[in-house]
């Protein structure tokens, strides 16, 4: 970097955050029992070592090109786009990485950091299984003892990926506490890294929790958005003119957001699950039905009663269905810089079909919500308009989900 | 003088440690709840911890978890729980009241409003326990003003310098957790809790009372002797929870288990 660019560009930049002690704004911090206070101080300091190691990069780069298959590619998707007849439609391929969605990303990165501080045992929460999967993944790859908290409803809803989990050599614990969903797998997989902190290193799934795991997430997981922004100035010689992403606690958004912050002309659309309906009762939309509130180690918007009890989120899609959101998408949202949008369970299965039909790609009911929107914005918009969509895994897994709400009978 | 600082005076001059019992509030009801506080300080409590019901507690394992969940299905809030406090102390002036919770519901209420109301209600301390120093200032310049001491978590995993640095401005007394995991799982060693008690002794003048793994008479009687108080929860509340009928409901042989419970463990603190 030239030097002029520094002091003014970075204060003038959206990417800078979090402050050293993980705000973002009002949102995120570390707000975690003492037990984990001096871990997540150790965490910071191996993260900021590792960041600047170019060893580290190095070795992150060997695996994301040879064991992940980066970079992902951005496919013009000419039918969908033809039938809307609106804006041009890029999807962002992150379904074809290895495990089949964007987790891979963040989780490569940590299995590297969790190895370079001698951990030998990775816990994590998982929602969709995709999580789980991809963590269970490298501990395979690196010979590590592997446990994943998954809630009992979400066990039931996302067996394929149970049994992958299983395959791979992982511990399944079924969460039967509260509605047994992500929330509650969370809320274990803390107790458990708590109860283990010698030897066991947490590797947490999305960009949400106490500091640096926001920030630590973000950056890996930023390389979609880096991919994507050249990739799409490449095929269309310019910018998009909006970015679509779909958000439970929100790490493929973030990643496909970061890189286009500081592109004050492009704008961004994170999709929250609205479940049956935003006032039904029956949401997972955070930022469009919550408050800020302290839960899992950061401030942030949670859905909440009156009282401060967190309340249960719903969605069709297991990795939506989180009552929280990742703090840096609270500030974004603050600050207007993401528009946040939602659709609902209707809406994604809708889209999952569409895009199925029309581009042969099996979308996740996740990343469905991402491609609702873009049906209800692109016809809205110029034919010689762009939308880059993070279709961030494919949708194998829910294919059972699917046909029960179709009716069908496999 | 506080009532925290003037029990553990008078627990000193008498040469024994302090029995912190800990109660959900609203488990399984109010009523129950309210009236085995009142009957704790009888029984032999000599502080008492007063757990305010969490839909997320991720610190706790299964029987508190379990406790709070009976708590807000029986309507505890933030609120219900400052009128419980402020009930007991219509009968009782002396037995210091520790509320013991998350930041949320306290967030969700106003830290300033909700210092005033607990100080209203009599309350003596707070614990909060996913406050971390870090995060301590939203609440602290008001716990402070309305005289509320904000008791410090300490655990095995914190380093002897950032003992030294959060227990400079630590009030009441300190709380140990005497082990790395959650409420009522496992317990430390006699010989884990001395060398601890050594390092936190040497990093503050307050009170120490270790909490976390401490369910039977003796393992009481131990932690009581080794540092300042033995804070016992889950396996009281386990004992209690066994008397419930099938919808989980408080039978007659609730509260008297409970009050047992804590006599057995009060006769051993004193033995």
């Amino acid at each position: 970097m030239p030097a002029d660019t520094s002091i003014t560009s970075q204060l003038n930049s959206l990417r800078t955050g979090p402050d050293e002690r993980g705000h973002f704004g009002i949102h995120g911090g570390r707000f975690v029992a003492e037990t984990l206070m001096p871990l997540m101080l150790e965490l910071e300091k191996a993260y900021n070592h590792a960041k600047t190691d170019p060893q580290f990069q190095e070795e992150l780069d060997y695996y994301l090109r040879h064991y992940v298959g980066r970079p992902s590619p951005l496919w013009h998707a000419k039918r969908l786009s033809e039938t809307l007849g609106g804006a041009q439609i890029y999807l962002k391929r992150e379904e074809l990485n290895h495990t089949g969605s964007h987790k891979l990303n963040n989780v490569m990165g940590q299995i590297l950091l969790a190895r370079r501080m001698g951990k030998t045992r990775i816990v994590a929460e998982t929602g969709a299984g995709q999580h789980g999967v991809a963590t269970a993944t490298v501990c395979a790859l690196f010979g590590l003892e592997c446990e994943i908290y998954m809630g009992a409803t979400d066990v039931e809803r996302q067996k394929p990926n149970v049994f992958r989990m299983h395959l791979l050599g992982a511990k399944v614990h079924p969460v039967t506490a509260g509605a047994g969903t992500l929330k509650d797998a969370m809320n274990e997989a803390m107790r458990d890294w708590v109860a283990n902190v010698e030897n066991t290193y947490f590797l947490v799934g999305t960009v949400a929790g106490p500091h640096p795991y926001p920030a630590m997430v973000r950056d890996f997981q930023s390389i979609i958005g880096t991919e994507a922004r050249e990739q799409i100035q490449e095929q269309t010689g310019r910018l998009p003119d909006a970015v679509i992403a779909a958000i439970g606690g929100g790490s493929n958004a973030m990643g496909i957001f970061h890189p286009f912050l500081d592109d004050a002309d492009v704008p961004l659309y994170g999709v929250e699950a609205a479940g049956l309906g935003l006032d039904s009762g029956k949401t997972a939309a955070s930022i469009a039905r919550g408050k800020p509130g302290v839960l899992h180690g950061n401030r942030t918007y949670l859905l909440q009663d009156d009282h401060g009890q967190i309340t249960e989120a719903h969605s069709i899609s297991a990795g939506l269905d989180y009552p929280g959101i990742g703090p840096e998408h609270s500030w974004l949202n603050d600050i207007g810089r993401v528009n946040y949008v939602s659709a609902t369970d209707q809406q994604a299965l809708e889209a999952f079909q569409t895009l199925t039909r029309l581009e042969g790609i099996i979308p996740a009911l996740e990343s469905a919500h991402a491609v609702a929107h873009a049906i209800v914005m692109a016809p809205t918009m110029k034919k010689d308009q762009t939308i880059i969509v993070n279709l961030s895994g494919r949708g194998d897994k829910d294919v059972p989900t699917v046909a029960a709400h179709l009716g069908v009978k496999l | 003088m506080s009532r925290i600082k003037a029990c553990f005076d008078r627990l000193k001059k008498e040469g024994r440690g302090a029995l912190l019992p800990y109660l959900e509030a609203f488990d399984p009801d109010r009523e129950t709840s309210l009236a085995l506080l009142r009957q704790m300080p009888e029984a032999g409590a000599d502080l008492i911890e007063v757990g305010v019901p969490f839909s997320d507690p991720s610190a706790d394992g299964p029987t508190i978890q379990l406790a709070a969940q009976r708590g807000l299905k029986a309507g505890a809030t933030l609120k219900g729980v400052l009128d419980l406090i402020h009930e007991f102390r219509k009968e009782n002036d002396h037995t210091p009241i520790i509320l013991m919770g998350y930041y949320n519901p306290i967030d969700r209420y106003g830290v300033e409003r909700f210092c005033k109301d607990a100080r209203a209600a009599d309350v003596d301390g707070l614990i909060v326990v996913d406050l971390p120093p870090e995060e301590s200032e939203e609440l602290a310049p008001y716990a402070r003003a309305e005289g509320l001491d904000m008791i410090t978590l300490t655990a095995p995993t914190t380093p002897d310098d950032r003992l030294k640095a959060i227990l400079k401005d630590a009030s009441g007394f300190v709380y140990y957790v005497s082990i790395t995991g959650i409420t009522g799982t496992r317990s430390a060693t006699e010989d884990q809790l001395k060398a601890a008690m050594t390092r936190l002794k040497a990093a503050t003048d307050l009170p120490v009372v270790a909490g976390f793994g401490i369910s039977t008479p003796e393992q009481a009687r131990i932690a009581s002797r080794i540092s300042d108080g033995a804070v016992v929860a889950s396996a009281i509340i386990k004992d209690m929870a066994a008397t419930y009928d099938e919808h989980g409901h408080a039978t007659a042989k609730s509260l008297p288990t409970a009050l047992d419970k804590i006599r057995s463990l009060a006769k051993a603190v004193r033995g």
